[in-house]
């Protein structure tokens, strides 16, 4: 099971394990972490919440379509959830391939992927409110609440 | 009877995590109509819809135990 929910500190060796193989000559891993300061505001803590179970479908489903892009690659996907402090790992994503362009690029697909589709919500808590963050990349609107074809499972 | 998860803002503003509606043989778009007009959920612009763990669009026809969310933008990551 490449993928997890977890409430659980991330450990990125236990990520790193389950991708690194002989034949792979690069492994890539990102690692997300709490910001303090989002344009000048200070943030306290966050809490993640999530649809567990279609949250999980969504990074194996994410880890499949890795996969038909870059065949050869291998990859394991961690999503914290509950509450965060600041510069704690919220999600880590391990990809293993024979050469770096792979690991790179799959890598980079997969956090993006992870905004578009993993039901997963982060509320902000700062010194003077809260507030759950829709959308970050902004790139979507959803406004006729129909998900491009891309966020669909075929 | 559906069972509809509500997440986030929507679970917050409802004072819920779950509502239990008939909502059978309607599709999503008319579900969408019914809950903005029913429900103190208010517009649900902007919102997905997930049936069974999957998003769904608005022509889908609901069926009788589907499990519905109502999906607000994520920011996961």
């Amino acid at each position: 099971m490449n993928c997890e929910i977890t409430r659980d500190t991330i450990k990125i060796d236990e990520i790193y394990a389950k991708v690194v193989r002989r034949e792979a000559g690069a492994v890539t891993t990102f690692i997300g972490t709490v910001r303090e300061l989002t344009y000048g505001r200070k943030t306290l803590y966050l809490e993640y919440e999530a649809y567990e179970e279609m949250a999980l479908k969504k990074l194996e489903q994410i880890v499949v379509e890795m996969k038909e892009r870059w065949p050869g690659v291998e990859a394991a996907i961690s999503h914290r959830i509950g509450r965060l402090e600041i510069s704690d790992i919220a999600v880590a994503i391990a990809v293993s391939s024979p050469h770096r362009p792979e690991a790179y690029e799959a890598n980079r697909y997969a956090i993006e992927r992870i905004k578009e589709i993993v039901p997963i919500w982060k509320k902000e808590h700062w010194e003077d409110g809260e507030k759950w963050i829709g959308n970050q990349r902004g790139t979507k609107e959803y406004v006729d609440g129909i998900p491009e074809e891309v966020d669909l499972i075929e | 009877m559906n069972k509809i998860l509500l997440f986030a803002q929507l679970k917050e503003q409802a004072g819920s995590n779950t509502l239990a509606l008939d909502v059978s043989g309607k599709t999503v778009k008319e579900l969408r109509d019914y809950l903005e007009s029913e429900t103190d959920l208010g517009s649900l612009t902007g919102i997905m819809i997930a049936i069974n763990e999957e998003f769904a669009t608005d022509e889908t026809i609901i069926n009788a135990e589907d499990v519905i969310a109502l999906i607000p933008p994520v920011s996961g990551g």
